[in-house]
């Protein structure tokens, strides 16, 4: 009797062994903001069918890349999963943060012809555009605007507008009708309250002023190189049209936006358009779903737009897509995650809770472009986006620009040719460095 | 008679070297591991051009570091912007300290509460204090911008402390003043009431003004005080960090990037811990140097 007791025991303890050795608890570390709340609840799902406890580390914006990069130089295993920015990959990829993925997506049938050729291209893959893949696109992304339909749809305002400028308010159909309308409404008393023109970036300490600068540069037709990866930057980034389109960056923040939005990104950005200071405002995708459902400033008194074009489309890529961090000890259970995710009926669900799906099987959707009224947007910006740097050494570009671009357009010094100078010799200094030049 | 001492250093075959090292050892071992290991591993690396987030062999580079750090005029900005900072702060600190403790000194009704109230600042974070006053400098919604324009007329939102050029470095110069002169002031406190009233009273007898026993009696005896007051402020604002970054984040544009700031983006945000150490050890260096100048003033004057 006591031999059997002891028997069943230790059957039962190997049966509850085996058990907690395939459940695992994953960590999947990304930005605090409204797309992570979106992927708790989607995560639930996962958590059903597979046994595996999810917890999350959501940091703020600000911090975010200086937490997970400390996280990953230093070899944590806090996140599992990780959904990091585009600039990453590059460095996430030859310094062995992320596994490549290109064996467990053929394993699993899993195909990057699935998934949008941009999303792919700036999200998944190092070198870039090889079919080397490190993450899955998992939330796709652009910057673009918003604006108060009510105002712009207020007979008196369009009144006024066509008054001062002879042409009809509508929604910006290029940088610099934006303007025009944006300056139209600096200073401008609304309800009683004075009112500003647009809300940009010009955030000086993480990467905010780089992501609204670039935004008029590509439309002027900005490139980084001559020729993709000769890192020959002379004549390209300082172009005559590049210069034209930083001038006319400082020109909007100095004529057309609140006072003392000296260092503002998407917090204060938000905050601007949702206490009625600024017809229009400039901002991620991610944050459209929560902009529409605001009681106040959202549903009819809120309109969409992509970024206008100029000489030609041109959007800032936004976005990230999913990895599987090398360092962490619940490999398998995170690959198991990415397999869930990919396919098409939770892309669905992603895009239905609030995330934007990189799948074609949800943007080709016939309904899709008419299931939000931003998704037609999101659809056009997407097809013209454009990223930064992502080198492995991309702080030190990104950061390099920064200062440039915002000591000429927020501090005045020197002129717009001068900062794209001294830019071409901050990032010929780091290519150097890198053994590239 | 033999001391009960003895027999047990006997038994233990320990001297009183022997102990005296057995107490010491661990906080040398604590000293030479948390400062001067790392100190020596940053002089090491400062010759390199090791970068923490790069898995790539590292190469000694000379002096490579030191020379792009003192040939790049960036750098040559960031301590203007610090020597300006510490000119200003030490100077409103020492004048505004100096004369409320003057004031606190004298014996009146509520002494004690207002001492207690203007020391309140110094308790507070710093990083609270930047985001408290981020608010406060705000051009739309902040109370300094009214307060200005109240005695001046003009529209509030007409200027931004933190978001112009010519403003920005001010605003941190008014906030380090506020939150530091309390701990300036406490020094110049225990160093008036060191000054024995005998003097005064002899001077009294004197017939020495009151100005003049301000001038020959007070200010003399009170100034290594004072001097030890800006050696602390000095070395604490030339590492000047949290309040600066909570409040402008170095902007507008590089305005008021201290060389802390600096130091920061190019070990932990760029990442160029090679190039990051040089630069640590020029700071180093500049503070160790002006610090022994200044300590050798001071005690010069402590010795008059």
């Amino acid at each position: 009797m006591k031999r059997r007791l002891l028997l069943s025991t230790a059957v039962l303890g190997a049966l509850s062994a085996a058990g907690t050795s395939q459940a695992a608890d994953l960590t999947l570390c990304w930005a605090a903001w409204d797309p992570a709340n979106a992927l708790v609840e989607l995560s639930k799902e996962f958590e059903a069918e597979s046994g595996h406890t999810m917890s999350f580390e959501f940091v703020p914006w600000p911090n975010f890349a200086d937490r997970m990069l400390n996280e990953l130089n230093s070899g944590g295993q806090l996140c599992d999963l990780l959904i990091g920015d585009s600039q990453w990959i590059g460095g996430g990829a030859e310094n062995g943060h992320y596994v490549k993925l290109n064996d467990f997506f053929e394993a699993e049938g899993i195909s990057m012809d699935d998934f949008a050729p941009a999303t792919v291209y700036a999200y998944s893959t190092w070198p870039k555009g090889t079919p080397n893949y490190y993450a899955l696109p998992a939330m796709g992304d652009a910057n673009a605007w918003f604006y108060r339909r009510d105002w712009f749809e207020n007979e008196e305002i369009k009144a006024a507008y066509k008054e001062a400028t002879g042409d009809d308010l509508r929604e910006p159909q290029s940088q610099t009708e934006l303007l025009q309308i944006a300056q139209f409404f600096q200073g401008r008393e609304i309800d009683g309250q004075t009112r500003y023109g647009a809300s940009i970036f010009t955030e000086r300490g993480s990467e905010g002023i780089t992501m609204g600068v670039t935004g008029a540069l590509y439309t002027w037709g900005f490139k980084y190189e001559n020729e993709p990866g000769s890192y020959d930057m002379e004549g390209a980034v300082n172009s005559p049209e590049a210069v034209e389109a930083l001038e006319f960056y400082k020109e909007l923040y100095e004529t057309a936006t609140p006072p003392g939005y000296s260092d503002s990104y998407m917090e204060q950005s938000l905050d601007a358009f949702k206490s009625g200071q600024v017809a229009m405002a400039m901002n991620w995708f991610a944050f459209f779903p929560g902009l529409y459902a605001d009681p106040n400033t959202g549903g009819d008194n809120i309109g969409f737009f992509v970024n206008p074009p100029q000489n030609q489309a041109g959007s800032t890529l936004g976005g990230q897509g999913i990895s599987v961090v090398s360092y962490s000890e619940n490999r398998d259970a995170a690959l198991e995650y990415i397999k869930w995710f990919a396919q098409p009926s939770v892309q669905a669900t992603w895009w239905e809770l609030g995330g934007y799906s990189a799948h074609n099987s949800v943007l080709n959707d016939p309904g899709f472009a008419d299931s939000a009224p931003f998704a037609g947007d999101f659809l056009e910006a997407m097809n013209d986006v454009q990223d930064f740097w992502q080198e492995p050494a991309y702080a030190e570009l990104l950061l390099a620009m920064q200062k440039r671009v915002h000591d000429y357009v927020v501090a005045d010094q020197g002129t717009a040719q001068e900062a794209l100078d001294k830019l071409i010799e901050d990032w010929t200094e780091v290519f150097e460095d890198e053994g590239k030049l | 008679m033999a001391t009960p001492v003895k027999p047990i250093r006997r038994a233990k075959g320990l001297s009183d070297r022997a102990i005296a090292w057995v107490f010491v050892a661990p906080s040398i071992f604590l000293l030479l591991a948390v400062n001067i290991f790392p100190l020596i591993w940053t002089i090491n690396l400062s010759f390199t051009d090791f970068k923490a987030n790069r898995n790539r062999d590292v190469e000694y580079i000379g002096l490579r570091n030191y020379e792009r750090i003192l040939t790049d005029s960036d750098t040559w900005l960031t301590m203007q912007a610090t020597a300006h900072f510490l000119f200003w702060t030490i100077f409103f600190q020492v004048l505004i300290g100096f004369a409320l403790a003057f004031l606190i000194n004298k014996k009146f009704r509520g002494n004690d509460l207002w001492t207690t109230i203007i020391v309140l600042p110094m308790m507070l974070s710093p990083a609270v204090v930047g985001n408290f006053w981020t608010f406060l400098y705000q051009p739309q919604i902040g109370l300094f911008n009214y307060m200005v324009t109240f005695f001046t007329g003009g529209d509030p939102s007409s200027f931004s402390m933190i978001g112009e050029v010519a403003l920005a470095p001010w605003a941190i110069v008014i906030v380090d003043t506020w939150m530091w002169t309390p701990f300036v002031m406490l020094i110049c406190l225990a160093g008036l009431r060191s000054i024995p009233g005998s003097i005064y009273e002899a001077a009294e007898c004197d017939r020495a003004s009151k100005w003049r026993q301000f001038w020959t009696i007070t200010i003399p005896m009170v100034l290594p005080f004072l001097m030890l007051a800006v050696l602390f402020r000095g070395i604490e604002n030339f590492k000047m960090f949290d309040l600066v970054v909570q409040l402008t984040g170095g902007g507008p544009g590089s305005t008021t990037e201290v060389t802390s700031i600096n130091l920061k983006r190019e070990a932990f945000e760029k990442w160029r811990t090679g190039y990051a150490s040089a630069y640590a050890v020029i700071l180093f260096v500049t503070v160790f140097g002006l610090a022994s100048i200044y300590v050798k003033a001071l005690n010069k004057v402590k010795d008059r």
